[in-house]
């Protein structure tokens, strides 16, 4: 063996692009899920939506927005050799991660309180859609917000790598796939606002 | 970035050609205003609010696709991948509405 490295960025992207095809399919089918029972209890769907705080909705949609301008930011850096302002964006990105899960945590404590929650005894005096309706909102936001708590974990992991050096300029394909996730998961967060928060 | 290295040995010549930051600077702004005129859709009846989802969202889905996931800079082969599956995505959602439309 020799010291030579063989390396496939393209390769590398193409299986985080394959594994990123999964998460669309399978929140994909969520959508249509949420699609079909929107037709059957349009009503209930409205007042639903009525429910939640749209105000919280759309800070966290800022939110979002902001950490995957700064996680682009980070690839944008690290392309530029700048190590310390590459580690300053993915500590931003993190952060914001955060505060969009903090906020969530405000939004589920809220309906939590109110009795809206899976198998609440107020839930259930609910009419039939609300209760679908409510029943998707914790999947789906819950599925998402799992997706926030892992995406952070990583972007943690990256920075450390980052700071190591194990990322670098001529070398910073994990960068870019841990961005990759990252992104889709605010796509997915582009697509839950006007679903849930602007449904009324 | 199709094109990019295969090996150990990242040319240098490649970091002349990456996107600075402004772009996507430009492109998260554009995406700020999408969200805003999508939120002002919404206080204009359900039409509006509707025609909001199926126009703004996808358009601000897209430009996070195309920029922020760099897909603006890949070959065709990434691209087809993302294509094929909102594809499929949009053919379920055809035969779930086809299907609710004779029901």
């Amino acid at each position: 063996m020799t010291g030579h490295v063989h390396r496939d960025d393209l390769g590398a992207r193409l299986g985080m692009w394959l594994f990123l095809v999964t998460e669309m399919i399978l929140f994909g089918g969520l959508f249509i899920a949420y699609s079909y029972m929107r037709y059957r209890y349009p009503a209930e769907f409205h007042h639903g939506g009525g429910e939640l705080n749209a105000t919280l909705g759309i800070i966290n949609t800022i939110v979002l927005l902001t950490s995957s301008l700064t996680v682009v930011l980070s690839i944008v850096a690290i392309q530029k050799a700048d190590k310390r302002k590459a580690i300053a964006f993915l500590a931003t990105t993190i952060g914001l991660g955060l505060v969009f899960l903090v906020i969530k945590g405000f939004e589920w404590a809220a309906k939590f309180h109110h009795g809206l929650y899976p198998s609440a005894p107020h839930l259930g005096t609910l009419p039939q859609g609300e209760q679908v309706f409510f029943g998707l909102y914790f999947t789906m936001t819950g599925l998402h917000g799992l997706h926030v708590l892992v995406g952070i974990s990583v972007l943690t992991v990256l920075a450390r790598m980052v700071g190591t050096g194990s990322i670098r300029q001529d070398r910073y394909i994990h960068l870019e796939n841990g961005g990759l996730y990252w992104h889709l998961v605010d796509v997915i967060w582009i697509f839950l606002l006007p679903l849930f928060y602007l449904a009324a | 970035m199709s094109d990019y290295t295969h090996d150990s040995h990242v040319s240098t010549e490649h970091a002349v050609a990456h996107p600075g930051y402004g772009i996507f600077i430009k492109v998260w702004v554009a995406l700020v205003i999408l969200t805003g005129l999508l939120v002002l859709s919404s206080h204009f009846g359900q039409s509006y609010a509707v025609w909001g989802l199926l126009t703004l969202t996808p358009i601000k889905a897209g430009l996070v696709f195309y920029y922020f996931m760099h897909l603006k800079y890949e070959g065709a082969l990434l691209k087809g991948v993302v294509l094929i599956t909102i594809g499929t995505l949009l053919i379920f959602f055809a035969l779930l509405f086809s299907d609710v439309a004779f029901h």
